[in-house]
């Protein structure tokens, strides 16, 4: 009796199925992206964080819009408005506070996913789109951020968006038109904070929506990398599906909200318990508001951006007739966008580093090192040592691109096996 | 242009095809290309609205009226506070003593433009040692030349040499002497800006208004 009528509950869903089916592609493309997408079956820890950037970009969305309900884009009000969201709005602080946080966090599973890409080649072929469209949402990440952090119109939002809308004026001819073109006046005022109000709530978003679709698209059309660097698709069995490959869902699919288990753990100690992080997620002289005529004592960005802030700072001489604050510019345009070209700089015979030589391990690490060093000198004050050291840390930063042509040849490899190695 | 002239060309060799029915590429590729080039006119016209829209209002262009600043309680080795703003922007204005002003002569080793140099700068009244009308009234935008922050006023110990005071940039550490003129090896290249300015008695200063002092 209850066979039968699981039976007929099961042709019912796909008779209805059927008439969608016949209208819109819902099972053909549930099956190409989700549970016939054969991903590797030894991803590690490093593959978590793809996933994690979705699901930290939903919380923004989410909270981003409902903030927006109680937010007064204006001089006069922004400030007041975030305070009144903090102590009158019911739970007002909680969605704030998983707003801010979903910022920091944000970056720091990006910028774990963007190492996982180096540490086993993600970016080479046929992937070099996959990559190009992942630096896109990058820096489209980064100007979202930009945007976002001058909202609450507190003294470090105001002055750290005047350093950064400042740097385009070191573009020779047109910067200082284009300064006065972003801000929309004279000075960092209530235009500026209405513009970027509109492009961080309206127009990025939507940019990042589509970049991820698009990112996706690629991904799934490539298919996935693994740690051993190794093509799944060379061995297939009698179906055409891959032999080291498993479903994505139901696989990782369980296997991912496990990991969103234990990064909720750590996310929400921190809304919690630190959502200042010790000034650094939240900065302290941004608890007063905006004032033209003062600029904080001490001025950094949030941390996420201060690698490239410390790079920027590191260049204090003048170079074939153009100023420093000019190369500035350029060595932190740089810095950000170099990533984009490593398809195309990596000439290893193999893709991961579990393969490759020493050269390659030591570039990377140093690489990493100097960025952790970079990170920290741009939260300090600036200081000679520390100048010196940013100058440092900029040269190995770059020198890891620049010179991986030679030594990723010239090192001895190892030879990669034909399966996974699990 | 010469892709164009070959399209036609080959558009009339075609000619006698194009009427059998065949299909006349040469002809069909040239409209596609003209086509497309109107479109991209078309486009960067319906652009540029939506560019201009981000220009400074005319609201914004008329906030700049000049400001008027008494300084009558400015001590000699201070800057006048609180700050006045002009167009938005900090206006520093400090009194120097006899010793300052003799300092700023001499003091021009660890400079990178003692001489003011760079006419966009200051105006031409401001063309000299202390950089401003009078001697003893040093008057400078408050915004840093690197990536304008305010710089703090700091009376001594800008400088290891002479312990001289001057104008510190918390953001980048750009330093700056009492007249304004920026420190060599810095993130700022050029000294600070010295806006229009006129005194309208020894004690009332007007910004944003040229005159003879």
């Amino acid at each position: 009796m209850d066979k039968t009528k699981s039976e007929t509950g099961s042709t019912k869903l796909e008779a209805v199925m059927g008439w969608v089916d016949k209208r819109f592609p819902a099972t053909e493309t549930f099956e190409y992206h989700m549970s016939k997408y054969y991903a590797p079956k030894n991803f590690n820890f490093w593959y978590y964080f793809g996933f994690l950037a979705m699901f930290v970009l939903v919380n923004q969305l989410v909270t981003g819009v409902w903030l927006t309900m109680n937010y007064v884009p204006s001089g006069e009000g922004a400030f007041a408005s975030v305070e009144y969201i903090m102590r009158d709005v019911e739970y007002g602080w909680l969605l704030r506070y998983l707003h801010s946080t979903g910022a920091s966090f944000f970056f720091i599973v990006i910028y774990l996913h963007m190492y996982r890409a180096l540490r086993y080649g993600s970016y080479r072929g046929p992937r070099e789109l996959l990559w190009l469209i992942g630096m896109a949402i990058f820096i489209a990440l980064m100007a979202e951020g930009f945007f976002g952090y001058l909202l609450p119109w507190g003294n470090m939002s105001y002055w750290g968006a005047q350093v950064i809308v400042s740097l385009f004026g070191a573009i020779p001819f047109i910067g200082p038109e284009l300064m006065e073109w972003i801000r929309g006046d004279f000075l960092m005022s209530e235009t500026t904070l209405n513009r970027f109000f509109a492009l961080h709530v309206v127009a990025l978003p939507l940019v990042l929506c589509i970049l991820i679709f698009v990112h996706l698209v690629a991904l799934h059309h490539v298919g996935s990398n693994n740690p051993d660097g190794i093509e799944i698709k060379k061995n297939k069995d009698a179906n055409g599906v891959p032999l080291d490959g498993i479903p994505f869902h139901p696989y990782y699919t369980v296997h991912d909200i496990h990991a969103m288990v234990v990064f909720l753990f750590i996310f929400c100690a921190v809304v919690f318990f630190a959502p200042e992080m010790g000034g650094y997620f939240l900065e302290k002289p941004n608890f007063d508001m905006a004032d033209p005529l003062k600029t904080p004592d001490h001025i950094a960005p949030v941390w996420y951006y201060t690698p490239f802030y410390a790079m920027l700072r590191a260049a204090t001489y003048p170079l074939f007739g153009m100023s420093a604050k000019f190369w500035g510019f350029v060595v932190m345009a740089g810095a950000i966008v170099i990533p984009a070209v490593l398809p195309w700089l990596d000439r290893s015979p193999v893709r991961s580093m579990r393969y490759k030589g020493i050269w390659s391990r030591t570039m990377l690490s140093l690489f990493v090192i100097s960025f952790f060093i970079l990170g920290y000198l741009g939260t300090q004050a600036p200081s000679k040592l520390g100048t010196i050291m940013a100058q440092i840390c900029t040269t190995i930063y770059f020198a890891y691109f620049i010179l991986m042509p030679w030594y990723t040849r010239i090192e001895k490899t190892k030879p990669e096996p034909e399966r996974v190695t699990g | 242009m010469s892709d164009g002239d070959v399209a036609i060309d080959s558009a009339k060799d075609d000619n006698s095809d194009a009427t059998s029915g065949g299909v006349n590429t040469g002809r069909r590729y040239f409209l596609i290309q003209a086509t497309s080039a109107v479109a991209a006119v078309g486009a960067v016209g319906a652009a540029w609205p939506f560019v201009k829209y981000w220009t400074p209002s005319a609201k914004a262009r008329a906030a700049g009226a000049p400001v008027k600043i008494d300084f009558s309680k400015l001590v000699p080795g201070e800057m006048l506070s609180p700050i006045v703003a002009w167009r938005g922007k900090p206006i520093f204005v400090v009194s120097r003593d006899k010793q300052t002003i003799e300092s700023l002569k001499s003091d021009t080793a660890e400079l990178a433009d003692p001489d003011s140099l760079n006419p966009e700068q200051q105006p031409e009244y401001a063309v000299n040692a202390w950089r401003s009308a009078k001697p003893e009234v040093g008057v400078y935008l408050g915004i840093c030349t690197h990536l304008g922050c305010s710089p703090k006023y700091v009376t001594t110990d800008n400088f290891e040499a002479s312990g001289q005071g001057g104008f510190f940039c918390p953001c980048h550490g750009s330093k700056f002497d009492l007249a304004g003129r920026v420190v060599k090896g810095v993130p700022a290249p050029d000294n600070l800006e010295v806006p229009p300015y006129r005194f309208e008695s020894d004690t009332v200063l007007v910004i944003g208004e040229e005159g003879a002092a």
